[in-house]
């Protein structure tokens, strides 16, 4: 094992003695225990930064179940270490945060923390993972902690469906890319992800029928985890959870999977035309979708979900366009996507997590979320507003902060794929900007709202249900790490450019260095221009939002009504449809069987042809065969209509010994012996029964009840009778009694050769036959005899 | 002969069909017996039923009946008598603790 499989496992094993240090340090905040190891996890990654900014990949394998090639093994490359440097640095701070924010005394905090261990040993598993199935494995723990994070106050209703809708979505996609990698696996022989990269750079296997498949499957995967549309109404519900969790979880890392996923698995598919479509595609209509919609909400946790879910498009698109860097290396044109992409996947982590501790912040300490409610803070806590208004602005994409690089390196790279000459970029392509510089627009409208209705304005304590105040220093110290983060990455981007992105973009594009520059002045591009008229047109939508934001009606939350739909019609309408065929009658379920058993019966004879008649191989017919098949038709058909249950049981009497005179005559004295005892034991036991029975053996029965009934036995009658005919005369070869008469004295010692088979040739059948016997007078012993409760026990 | 023997099965089996799915308990256990019986027919009948001595090597005969089926019928004899005595005292215990024979009546507590 080494020091990385050790550094995915720490939050595991950590989390086994978290409920240890919370029984017995009561007074002690448990989060403090917790503190340090995402500091010294993000310490070792900090260590690691000279390794991969040289572009080394170190990979530990950990043989698991070698026999089906998943291996425990690990891989940190640029993609891995941004990631985990993420994962671990904001751990470290919502950790921090959460201490203040969650309250030792009300909460459960060791089970909080430890789906947070989980959840971060999870989200380190699956940014290291170079095996699929591994990193599979861990996408799914990822599922389980975060829907065991949203549910965390479990007594609230919207908390508990959140964290339904959320698992029901995830799963969904985390099991369509099950099926991917398996599609993976089927065409390149390997679960490891650097063997399908390798292998694919050399044969491509755009080619394979399953490729377009594979690529489908992973990509629901990473969009339902990254909520794409229309994948994304998962997050908004999922704002129920506590704030430390929606900033770590629903911000930073858990949504970023997905990205993680795509840009990992670009090397593999990029080489198709229809992964950049499909990626840039749905994160551009989720971009917009998102932006537009972030405008609606009136609560502040609402607001950062939608900005989420469009940030995370655009995010989402730049790796698509990105992917158009396979076909031309070395041009700054075409990789400059996928470095704005992986830009402002850091940028985004940064802002994003530092505005949900702030409405974390507001939330403590006016007690509501809501706009409406909420406004001229600005007096009382203006070191949150400062926090909120550096987070609003990079956000929205003004200088300087780094939101202001990112959302320039973004209209650059969209303006870009106007160049492109593949894929039909040149025509269809030009969408693409307008989209994104509109969907830009709605961002900073909804930027400027999140810090100017709450701050600005007339500061009104009577409309809130506690006296706020500044937040205690613990709770600021995060968002304003976070801040600074902003401003100085703003300030500098060189600073993490060469460290951190560009071996990145090489872990993206699989192999080759790339040299990134950021600067804040490019002169008077276009992209400036559109930044610009960016700014222009928000102030102007956000003047007049009053005037317009009535459109908001017109648009009904078609997709959650969608899902509710889907989670609870469908419940309803299979409930009924299982009530309408489970309707707890027997005779209807043996109808089932009889008619189940006649259609395939039938249908096979049908499509194979099967039913043949062969009339030279039969015995004849003596008059003593006429004789008793007559009365055995007469005696069982009587049954039917026997008015009285003596009637019907002296019927079978006489069945039965017909049927032993039928074994007279067919020459078989031990089985007419047996019969004719057997049966009159039964007639005896049927009159002993009939003696306790109600007087009426034969109930009312309806037409319809009789009908289908007859038919149903019609049927089964007829297909017996066939399949009897058929089989009997389609023998293929002999029977092997020549066997028995040879042997039964020589070997024996017999000359009865019934008996020496059922005794000695094929004794074991006996010997169960016995037990059966044993087994239900034992059983009707007991069922006359045990009374359970007491009540009703007369014996008789 | 043994279109004959197919032809009573058939109706054995018919009867026993109707009689299984009727409403008393008495007549579905009066079904599995007659089934039972076309079983044993089917299973003679299959094995063939042409001239021969009867299994028992004292006759010296020329040519047996196929002795195989026969011991399969026997053990299948005993094993539905077994199973039908169970049945008509299951049936008496029901109707002595839930007071009916009619089965569309048992279906059981409705859960929800």
């Amino acid at each position: 094992m080494s020091i990385l499989h050790w550094v995915v496992l720490a939050p595991f094993l950590y989390a086994i003695i978290i409920p240890i240090l919370f029984t017995y340090m009561k007074r002690v905040h448990t989060g403090w225990f917790i503190l340090p190891l995402p500091f010294l996890l993000f310490i070792y990654f900090c260590s690691k930064i000279p390794t991969t900014s040289q572009l080394q990949t170190d990979v530990f394998t950990l043989t698991w179940i070698p026999s089906i090639g998943i291996d425990f093994s690990l891989m940190l490359d640029g993609l891995g270490m941004l990631f985990s440097l993420l994962i671990t640095g904001i751990g470290t701070l919502v950790i921090l945060y959460s201490i203040f924010y969650l309250d030792k005394a009300k909460e459960k905090l060791n089970q909080f923390y430890v789906y947070l261990l989980l959840f971060m040993g999870a989200m380190l598993g699956i940014v290291l993972s170079d095996n699929l199935i591994v990193l599979y494995m861990f996408w799914e723990i990822t599922s389980i902690s975060s829907f065991l994070l949203i549910g965390f106050w479990n007594n609230r209703r919207n908390s508990r469906n959140g964290a339904i809708k959320s698992m029901v979505i995830t799963v969904f996609g985390g099991l369509s890319l099950l099926a991917g990698i398996i599609l993976l696996y089927l065409m390149t022989g390997t679960f490891q992800i650097s063997e399908i990269i390798a292998s694919v750079q050399q044969n491509s296997i755009m080619t394979d029928p399953l490729f377009i498949l594979a690529m489908i499957c992973v990509l629901l995967g990473a969009f339902t985890k990254s909520a794409q549309f229309p994948f994304h109404i998962w997050l908004p519900d999922a704002m129920e959870a506590p704030t430390p969790v929606s900033a770590y979880l629903h911000s930073a890392t858990m949504v970023k999977a997905g990205i993680y996923l795509v840009a990992r698995l670009s090397p593999v598919f990029a080489v198709s035309g229809y992964w950049l479509w499909l990626v840039s595609i749905v994160g551009i209509v989720t971009l917009i979708y998102g932006s537009f919609f972030a405008i609606k909400q009136t609560d502040l946790k609402g607001i950062l979900a939608y900005s989420t879910i469009s940030q995370l498009g655009m995010i989402m698109s730049l790796l698509g366009i990105g992917a158009a860097g396979v076909h031309y290396e070395s041009e700054t044109t075409y990789y400059i996507a996928t470095a704005a992409a992986v830009f402002h996947l850091l940028n985004h982590a940064t802002f994003k997590g530092s505005l949900f501790m702030v409405v974390g912040i507001i939330d403590h300490e006016t007690g509501t979320r809501d706009i409406r409610r909420l406004s001229g803070l600005m007096q009382v806590m203006p070191i949150t507003f400062t926090i909120s208004i550096i987070g609003a602005f990079s956000m929205a994409g003004l200088p300087p902060f780094n939101g202001f690089l990112s959302k320039e390196m973004f209209f650059a790279s969209m303006l870009n794929i106007l160049e492109f000459n593949l894929f039909n970029m040149q025509t269809w392509g030009l969408l693409l900007p307008i989209i994104a510089w509109i969907g830009s627009i709605f961002t900073f409208v909804y930027s400027m709202i999140l810090v100017f209705k709450p701050f600005a304005g007339a500061f009104k304590p009577e409309k809130l249900a506690t006296k706020p105040h500044e937040a205690p220093i613990g709770m600021l110290i995060s968002p304003i790490i976070l801040v600074s983060l902003v401003i100085v990455i703003g300030l500098f981007p060189d600073l993490v450019a060469n460290t951190i992105l560009s071996p990145a973009i090489s872990s993206i594009y699989g192999g080759g260095s790339y040299d990134l520059h950021i600067y804040h002045w490019h002169g008077f591009q276009p992209e400036l221009f559109m930044t610009i008229g960016v700014i222009l047109a928000g102030i102007l939508l956000y003047k007049t939002r009053e005037k317009w934001t009535t459109i908001y009606r017109v648009f009904p939350t078609i997709l959650n009504r969608l899902y509710d739909i889907l989670r609870f019609k469908t419940e309803g309408s299979f409930n009924s449809l299982t009530n309408r065929y489970m309707v707890g009658s027997l005779r209807t379920y043996l109808i089932y069987i009889f008619s189940f058993f006649v259609f395939i019966l039938l249908l096979t004879m049908i499509l194979k042809d099967g039913f043949t008649s062969d009339l030279s191989n039969l015995a004849p017919i003596g008059a003593y065969e006429i004789g008793l098949s007559f009365v055995l038709i007469i005696a069982t058909i009587s049954i039917l209509f026997a008015k009285s249950r003596l009637t019907s049981i002296i019927l079978l009497g006489a069945v039965g010994y017909t049927v032993s005179l039928f074994y007279v005559v067919f020459r078989a004295p031990d089985l007419a012996l047996t019969q004719l005892v057997i049966e009159t034991v039964s007639v005896a036991l049927f009159l002993l029964c009939f003696y306790h029975l109600p007087k009426n053996a034969r109930k009312k029965e309806s037409i319809p009840f009789k009908l289908s009934n007859a038919i149903v036995s019609i049927l089964v009658g007829l297909v017996v009778m066939l399949i009897a005919i058929s089989s009997y005369s389609n023998k293929l070869f002999g029977s092997i009694a020549e066997f028995y008469v040879e042997n039964t004295y020589k070997k024996a010692a017999g000359e009865n050769m019934v008996n020496v088979i059922l005794v000695d040739f094929r004794g074991f059948d006996t010997l169960f036959e016995i037990a059966v016997l044993a087994i239900a007078s034992i059983g009707i012993f007991t069922m006359i005899k045990l009374r359970m409760g007491g009540k009703k026990s007369e014996n008789k | 002969m043994e279109l004959l023997m197919a032809i009573i099965i058939g109706i054995l089996f018919m009867c026993a069909t109707y009689l299984i799915l009727s409403k008393s308990i008495l007549r579905i256990i009066i079904g599995t017996g007659l089934l039972s019986h076309g079983v044993h027919l089917l299973v003679l009948t299959m094995g063939g039923l042409k001239g021969g001595a009867a299994p028992l090597l004292g006759q010296h005969a020329t040519s047996y009946t196929d002795p195989l089926p026969q011991a399969l019928i026997l053990t299948a004899i005993v094993i539905s008598f077994g199973v039908t005595s169970f049945l008509l005292v299951l049936a008496y215990r029901t109707y002595q603790e839930l007071g009916t024979d009619n089965l569309e009546k048992l279906r059981g507590k409705k859960h929800d």
